[in-house]
Protein backbone atom coordinates (compact mmCIF):
# COMPACT_ATOMS: atom_id res chain seq x y z
CA UNK A 1 0.00 0.00 0.00
CA UNK A 2 2.60 2.60 1.12
CA UNK A 3 4.83 1.33 -2.10
CA UNK A 4 2.16 2.86 -4.65
CA UNK A 5 2.54 5.57 -6.99
CA UNK A 6 1.01 8.39 -5.49
CA UNK A 7 2.33 7.56 -2.37
CA UNK A 8 6.03 7.74 -3.89
CA UNK A 9 5.33 10.93 -6.12
CA UNK A 10 3.88 12.93 -2.74
CA UNK A 11 7.13 11.66 -0.69
CA UNK A 12 9.09 13.32 -3.66
CA UNK A 13 6.96 16.28 -3.61
CA UNK A 14 7.89 16.56 0.24
CA UNK A 15 11.57 16.57 0.30
CA UNK A 16 11.86 18.62 -2.90
CA UNK A 17 10.57 21.91 -2.17
CA UNK A 18 12.02 23.25 -5.85
CA UNK A 19 9.45 20.62 -7.10
CA UNK A 20 6.72 22.26 -8.40
CA UNK A 21 3.26 20.17 -7.59
CA UNK A 22 1.82 19.88 -11.31
CA UNK A 23 5.25 18.28 -12.45
CA UNK A 24 5.56 14.42 -11.43
CA UNK A 25 9.69 14.57 -10.51
CA UNK A 26 12.55 16.47 -11.03
CA UNK A 27 13.59 15.26 -14.21
CA UNK A 28 10.44 16.11 -15.78
CA UNK A 29 10.60 19.69 -14.91
CA UNK A 30 13.87 20.16 -15.59
CA UNK A 31 13.25 18.89 -19.19
CA UNK A 32 9.93 21.15 -19.47
CA UNK A 33 12.27 24.27 -18.62
CA UNK A 34 14.84 23.23 -20.88
CA UNK A 35 12.71 22.84 -23.20
CA UNK A 36 10.92 26.13 -22.77
CA UNK A 37 14.01 27.74 -23.71
CA UNK A 38 14.63 25.34 -26.51
CA UNK A 39 11.97 26.95 -27.78
CA UNK A 40 12.34 30.61 -26.46
CA UNK A 41 15.63 30.69 -28.76
CA UNK A 42 13.65 29.05 -31.39
CA UNK A 43 12.05 32.41 -31.62
CA UNK A 44 15.22 34.53 -30.94
CA UNK A 45 16.73 33.12 -34.08
CA UNK A 46 13.75 33.89 -35.88
CA UNK A 47 13.81 37.01 -34.36
CA UNK A 48 17.56 38.39 -35.49
CA UNK A 49 17.15 36.20 -38.64
CA UNK A 50 15.34 38.61 -40.06
CA UNK A 51 17.77 41.57 -39.59
CA UNK A 52 20.31 39.37 -40.73
CA UNK A 53 17.92 38.97 -43.67
CA UNK A 54 17.74 42.54 -44.28
CA UNK A 55 21.58 43.25 -43.96
CA UNK A 56 22.92 40.18 -46.33
CA UNK A 57 20.51 42.05 -49.36
CA UNK A 58 21.54 45.34 -48.66
CA UNK A 59 24.94 44.44 -48.69
CA UNK A 60 24.82 42.47 -51.99
CA UNK A 61 23.44 45.83 -53.52
CA UNK A 62 25.74 47.88 -51.96
CA UNK A 63 28.70 45.81 -51.35
CA UNK A 64 31.68 48.81 -52.25
CA UNK A 65 29.68 51.44 -49.69
CA UNK A 66 29.44 48.44 -46.85
CA UNK A 67 33.09 47.06 -47.54
CA UNK A 68 34.23 50.46 -47.11
CA UNK A 69 32.25 51.11 -43.82
CA UNK A 70 33.05 48.17 -42.72
CA UNK A 71 36.91 48.73 -42.80
CA UNK A 72 36.25 51.71 -40.24
CA UNK A 73 35.39 49.34 -37.65
CA UNK A 74 38.07 48.80 -35.67
CA UNK A 75 39.23 45.07 -36.41
CA UNK A 76 41.60 45.01 -33.20
CA UNK A 77 38.95 45.63 -30.72
CA UNK A 78 35.97 43.77 -32.20
CA UNK A 79 38.43 40.77 -32.10
CA UNK A 80 38.93 41.82 -28.28
CA UNK A 81 35.66 41.60 -27.50
CA UNK A 82 34.83 38.59 -29.29
CA UNK A 83 37.66 36.47 -27.34
CA UNK A 84 36.28 38.71 -23.94
CA UNK A 85 32.68 37.02 -24.72
CA UNK A 86 33.85 33.68 -25.35
CA UNK A 87 35.46 34.05 -21.97
CA UNK A 88 32.29 34.66 -20.46
CA UNK A 89 30.57 31.49 -22.38
CA UNK A 90 33.61 29.66 -20.66
CA UNK A 91 33.12 30.54 -17.52
CA UNK A 92 29.00 29.81 -17.61
CA UNK A 93 29.59 26.23 -18.69
CA UNK A 94 31.96 25.59 -16.05
CA UNK A 95 29.76 27.39 -13.26
CA UNK A 96 27.18 25.04 -14.38
CA UNK A 97 29.64 22.01 -14.51
CA UNK A 98 30.54 23.12 -10.70
CA UNK A 99 26.79 23.56 -9.47
CA UNK A 100 26.46 19.62 -11.20
CA UNK A 101 29.41 18.41 -9.22
CA UNK A 102 28.26 20.59 -5.68
CA UNK A 103 31.33 22.64 -5.69
CA UNK A 104 29.71 26.13 -4.50
CA UNK A 105 32.66 28.69 -4.11
CA UNK A 106 33.38 27.58 -7.46
CA UNK A 107 30.07 28.19 -8.96
CA UNK A 108 29.64 31.30 -7.55
CA UNK A 109 33.59 32.73 -8.06
CA UNK A 110 32.94 31.89 -12.24
CA UNK A 111 29.06 33.34 -12.10
CA UNK A 112 30.85 36.73 -10.79
CA UNK A 113 33.93 36.47 -13.42
CA UNK A 114 31.19 35.68 -15.93
CA UNK A 115 28.94 39.21 -14.88
CA UNK A 116 32.87 41.21 -15.07
CA UNK A 117 32.99 39.43 -18.46
CA UNK A 118 29.62 40.79 -20.03
CA UNK A 119 29.84 43.89 -18.32
CA UNK A 120 33.67 44.23 -19.63
CA UNK A 121 31.94 43.50 -23.35
CA UNK A 122 29.47 46.13 -22.80
CA UNK A 123 32.25 48.43 -21.85
CA UNK A 124 34.16 47.59 -24.97
CA UNK A 125 31.29 48.21 -27.29
CA UNK A 126 30.35 51.54 -25.60
CA UNK A 127 33.41 52.88 -26.63
CA UNK A 128 33.27 51.76 -29.91
CA UNK A 129 30.08 53.22 -30.38
CA UNK A 130 31.62 56.81 -28.99
CA UNK A 131 34.19 56.37 -31.88
CA UNK A 132 31.45 56.47 -34.30
CA UNK A 133 30.07 59.42 -32.77
CA UNK A 134 33.17 61.10 -32.46
CA UNK A 135 33.26 60.26 -36.39
CA UNK A 136 29.98 61.69 -37.44
CA UNK A 137 29.28 57.72 -38.23
CA UNK A 138 25.93 57.62 -36.28
CA UNK A 139 22.81 58.51 -39.45
CA UNK A 140 21.32 61.26 -37.77
CA UNK A 141 21.67 65.28 -38.87
CA UNK A 142 25.51 65.23 -39.18
CA UNK A 143 26.36 62.54 -40.50
CA UNK A 144 29.28 63.18 -43.25
CA UNK A 145 31.03 59.80 -44.99
CA UNK A 146 32.35 62.35 -47.68
CA UNK A 147 34.51 64.70 -45.87
CA UNK A 148 35.99 65.60 -42.98
CA UNK A 149 36.82 63.08 -39.81
CA UNK A 150 35.33 60.11 -40.62
CA UNK A 151 36.28 60.76 -44.26
CA UNK A 152 35.73 56.80 -45.51
CA UNK A 153 36.23 57.72 -49.46
CA UNK A 154 39.92 58.75 -49.06
CA UNK A 155 42.19 55.04 -49.42
CA UNK A 156 38.86 53.56 -51.07
CA UNK A 157 38.61 56.05 -54.19
CA UNK A 158 39.03 52.69 -56.68
CA UNK A 159 36.51 50.35 -54.59
CA UNK A 160 34.05 53.45 -54.38
CA UNK A 161 34.09 54.24 -58.16
CA UNK A 162 35.51 57.25 -57.31
CA UNK A 163 38.32 57.54 -59.94
CA UNK A 164 36.53 56.95 -62.93
CA UNK A 165 34.30 60.20 -62.00
CA UNK A 166 37.23 62.75 -60.82
CA UNK A 167 36.89 64.64 -63.49
CA UNK A 168 33.04 65.18 -63.76
CA UNK A 169 31.98 67.68 -60.93
CA UNK A 170 28.24 66.60 -61.57
CA UNK A 171 28.76 62.94 -61.70
CA UNK A 172 31.12 63.16 -58.96
CA UNK A 173 28.68 64.65 -56.68
CA UNK A 174 25.92 61.82 -57.62
CA UNK A 175 28.63 59.70 -56.32
CA UNK A 176 29.16 61.22 -52.76
CA UNK A 177 25.39 61.58 -52.55
CA UNK A 178 25.08 57.92 -53.42
CA UNK A 179 27.93 57.28 -50.84
CA UNK A 180 26.19 58.77 -48.52
CA UNK A 181 22.97 57.50 -48.78
CA UNK A 182 24.08 53.70 -49.02
CA UNK A 183 26.86 53.94 -46.21
CA UNK A 184 23.84 55.25 -43.69
CA UNK A 185 21.91 51.91 -44.72
CA UNK A 186 25.37 49.70 -43.06
CA UNK A 187 25.72 52.05 -40.24
CA UNK A 188 21.98 51.66 -39.69
CA UNK A 189 21.91 47.93 -39.72
CA UNK A 190 25.16 48.04 -37.69
CA UNK A 191 23.34 50.03 -34.58
CA UNK A 192 20.50 48.38 -34.88
CA UNK A 193 21.87 44.69 -34.75
CA UNK A 194 24.95 45.27 -32.35
CA UNK A 195 21.96 47.28 -30.15
CA UNK A 196 19.81 44.39 -30.04
CA UNK A 197 22.61 42.39 -28.93
CA UNK A 198 23.86 44.88 -26.31
CA UNK A 199 20.42 44.56 -25.10
CA UNK A 200 20.25 41.01 -24.80
CA UNK A 201 23.33 41.19 -22.94
CA UNK A 202 22.40 43.64 -20.33
CA UNK A 203 19.15 41.10 -20.07
CA UNK A 204 21.75 38.37 -19.85
CA UNK A 205 23.55 40.38 -16.61
CA UNK A 206 20.33 40.59 -15.16
CA UNK A 207 19.58 37.72 -14.98
CA UNK A 208 23.09 36.61 -14.13
CA UNK A 209 22.58 38.78 -11.37
CA UNK A 210 20.14 37.35 -9.74
CA UNK A 211 21.95 33.80 -10.74
CA UNK A 212 24.60 34.32 -8.61
CA UNK A 213 22.49 36.04 -5.82
CA UNK A 214 20.85 32.85 -6.19
CA UNK A 215 23.83 30.94 -6.24
CA UNK A 216 25.48 32.74 -2.98
CA UNK A 217 22.59 31.70 -0.92
CA UNK A 218 22.93 27.77 -1.55
CA UNK A 219 20.02 27.19 -3.97
CA UNK A 220 21.95 25.37 -6.60
CA UNK A 221 22.63 21.63 -5.97
CA UNK A 222 23.72 18.74 -7.72
CA UNK A 223 20.42 17.49 -8.01
CA UNK A 224 18.98 21.10 -8.92
CA UNK A 225 20.37 24.07 -10.69
CA UNK A 226 17.50 24.45 -13.33
CA UNK A 227 17.77 28.38 -13.31
CA UNK A 228 21.13 28.25 -13.88
CA UNK A 229 21.32 25.63 -16.76
CA UNK A 230 18.77 27.23 -18.92
CA UNK A 231 19.74 31.11 -18.04
CA UNK A 232 23.41 29.50 -19.49
CA UNK A 233 21.32 28.35 -22.53
CA UNK A 234 20.78 31.79 -23.33
CA UNK A 235 23.72 33.14 -22.24
CA UNK A 236 25.46 30.85 -25.20
CA UNK A 237 22.75 32.05 -27.91
CA UNK A 238 23.58 35.55 -27.38
CA UNK A 239 27.35 34.37 -28.01
CA UNK A 240 26.54 32.57 -30.82
CA UNK A 241 24.48 35.82 -31.82
CA UNK A 242 28.31 38.00 -31.50
CA UNK A 243 30.26 35.21 -33.75
CA UNK A 244 28.01 36.07 -36.38
CA UNK A 245 27.65 39.42 -36.38
CA UNK A 246 31.40 39.77 -35.90
CA UNK A 247 32.69 38.51 -39.24
CA UNK A 248 29.34 40.11 -41.00
CA UNK A 249 29.84 43.51 -39.60
CA UNK A 250 33.64 43.97 -39.21
CA UNK A 251 35.48 41.51 -42.15
CA UNK A 252 33.45 42.57 -44.95
CA UNK A 253 36.77 43.07 -46.48
CA UNK A 254 39.80 43.76 -44.92
CA UNK A 255 42.25 42.74 -48.15
CA UNK A 256 45.04 45.46 -48.31
CA UNK A 257 44.61 47.42 -51.38
CA UNK A 258 41.37 45.37 -52.72
CA UNK B 1 11.56 8.45 -7.76
CA UNK B 2 13.46 8.51 -11.05
CA UNK B 3 17.20 10.15 -10.34
CA UNK B 4 18.31 11.95 -13.72
CA UNK B 5 21.35 11.36 -15.09
CA UNK B 6 23.20 14.02 -16.03
CA UNK B 7 26.08 14.18 -18.47
CA UNK B 8 29.21 15.71 -16.41
CA UNK B 9 31.52 17.12 -19.13
CA UNK B 10 35.32 17.06 -18.14
CA UNK B 11 36.52 20.80 -17.33
CA UNK B 12 39.39 19.77 -19.48
CA UNK B 13 36.96 19.60 -22.31
CA UNK B 14 35.49 22.68 -22.05
CA UNK B 15 38.98 24.64 -21.37
CA UNK B 16 40.00 22.58 -24.98
CA UNK B 17 36.50 24.01 -26.77
CA UNK B 18 37.89 27.79 -25.11
CA UNK B 19 40.80 27.13 -26.77
CA UNK B 20 39.72 26.77 -30.01
CA UNK B 21 37.35 29.03 -29.97
CA UNK B 22 39.70 31.64 -29.07
CA UNK B 23 41.90 30.46 -32.02
CA UNK B 24 39.18 30.43 -34.39
CA UNK B 25 38.54 34.05 -33.53
CA UNK B 26 42.32 35.11 -34.32
CA UNK B 27 41.95 33.05 -37.58
CA UNK B 28 39.17 34.64 -38.46
CA UNK B 29 40.62 38.34 -38.11
CA UNK B 30 43.55 37.22 -39.85
CA UNK B 31 42.31 35.23 -42.38
CA UNK B 32 40.52 38.34 -43.98
CA UNK B 33 43.43 40.09 -44.34
CA UNK B 34 44.86 37.94 -47.26
CA UNK B 35 43.69 37.74 -50.34
CA UNK B 36 41.12 35.02 -51.18
CA UNK B 37 39.56 36.21 -53.81
CA UNK B 38 35.61 35.74 -53.59
CA UNK B 39 36.13 32.83 -50.94
CA UNK B 40 37.18 35.29 -47.99
CA UNK B 41 33.62 35.55 -47.45
CA UNK B 42 33.05 31.84 -47.75
CA UNK B 43 35.63 31.36 -45.21
CA UNK B 44 34.75 33.77 -42.71
CA UNK B 45 31.25 32.22 -42.59
CA UNK B 46 32.28 29.12 -42.87
CA UNK B 47 34.33 29.75 -39.20
CA UNK B 48 31.68 31.51 -37.65
CA UNK B 49 29.44 28.23 -38.24
CA UNK B 50 31.98 25.96 -36.89
CA UNK B 51 32.42 28.14 -33.65
CA UNK B 52 28.98 28.05 -33.18
CA UNK B 53 28.04 24.58 -33.40
CA UNK B 54 30.94 23.86 -31.14
CA UNK B 55 29.18 26.19 -28.94
CA UNK B 56 26.12 24.60 -29.31
CA UNK B 57 26.87 20.79 -29.15
CA UNK B 58 29.55 21.11 -26.15
CA UNK B 59 28.86 24.39 -24.04
CA UNK B 60 25.00 23.72 -24.85
CA UNK B 61 24.97 20.12 -24.28
CA UNK B 62 23.31 19.33 -27.18
CA UNK B 63 25.17 16.37 -27.90
CA UNK B 64 24.63 14.83 -24.66
CA UNK B 65 20.90 15.46 -24.54
CA UNK B 66 18.49 12.61 -24.46
CA UNK B 67 15.77 14.83 -25.04
CA UNK B 68 14.81 14.57 -28.86
CA UNK B 69 12.37 17.48 -28.91
CA UNK B 70 15.68 19.85 -28.39
CA UNK B 71 17.18 18.15 -31.41
CA UNK B 72 13.88 18.79 -33.10
CA UNK B 73 13.56 22.72 -32.01
CA UNK B 74 17.27 23.75 -33.11
CA UNK B 75 17.17 21.69 -36.49
CA UNK B 76 13.69 23.40 -36.99
CA UNK B 77 14.93 26.79 -36.28
CA UNK B 78 17.83 26.67 -38.18
CA UNK B 79 15.96 25.36 -41.51
CA UNK B 80 13.23 27.76 -41.30
CA UNK B 81 16.24 30.64 -41.00
CA UNK B 82 18.29 28.57 -44.15
CA UNK B 83 14.79 29.07 -46.13
CA UNK B 84 14.76 32.82 -45.04
CA UNK B 85 17.77 33.67 -45.86
CA UNK B 86 18.17 31.52 -48.89
CA UNK B 87 14.61 32.14 -50.76
CA UNK B 88 15.17 35.64 -50.22
CA UNK B 89 18.64 36.03 -51.36
CA UNK B 90 17.63 34.34 -54.52
CA UNK B 91 14.75 36.35 -55.47
CA UNK B 92 16.50 39.76 -54.62
CA UNK B 93 19.28 38.48 -56.84
CA UNK B 94 17.00 37.88 -59.86
CA UNK B 95 16.12 41.15 -59.85
CA UNK B 96 17.40 45.03 -60.60
CA UNK B 97 19.45 45.27 -57.65
CA UNK B 98 19.31 48.63 -55.30
CA UNK B 99 16.51 50.52 -54.17
CA UNK B 100 13.74 52.12 -56.72
CA UNK B 101 14.38 55.42 -54.62
CA UNK B 102 15.51 58.54 -56.56
CA UNK B 103 18.85 60.43 -55.23
CA UNK B 104 18.68 64.20 -54.04
CA UNK B 105 20.61 64.62 -56.93
CA UNK B 106 17.94 63.23 -59.47
CA UNK B 107 15.35 65.57 -57.40
CA UNK B 108 17.45 68.56 -58.15
CA UNK B 109 17.19 67.77 -61.72
CA UNK B 110 13.88 67.02 -62.08
CA UNK B 111 13.05 70.31 -60.63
Amino acid sequence: MSDSPAVLEHAEHEDRPELRHHFADVEQQRNAASLGMWWFLGTEIMFFGGMFCAYLIYRRWYFPEFAAASRTLDLKVGTFNTVVLICSSLTVAMSVRAAQLGKHKQQVRLLFWTLVFGLSFLGIKTYEWGNKYKEHHIPTFDYNVISGEGNIVKGNEALLGIDEVQNDPVKLRQRQEEIQQHTKIFYSLYFALTGMHAIHMIVGVGIFIVILWMAHKGRFTPEYHTPLEIAGLYWHFVDIVWIYLFPLLYLIDRRPGA
Amino acid sequence: MSEHSEHIVPARLYILIWAILIVCTVLTAWVATVDLGKFNTVVALGIATFKASVVVLIFMHVKYTSEKMTKAILLAAVFWLLLLLVLSLTDYSSRPQGLLVPSSSDLVRMV
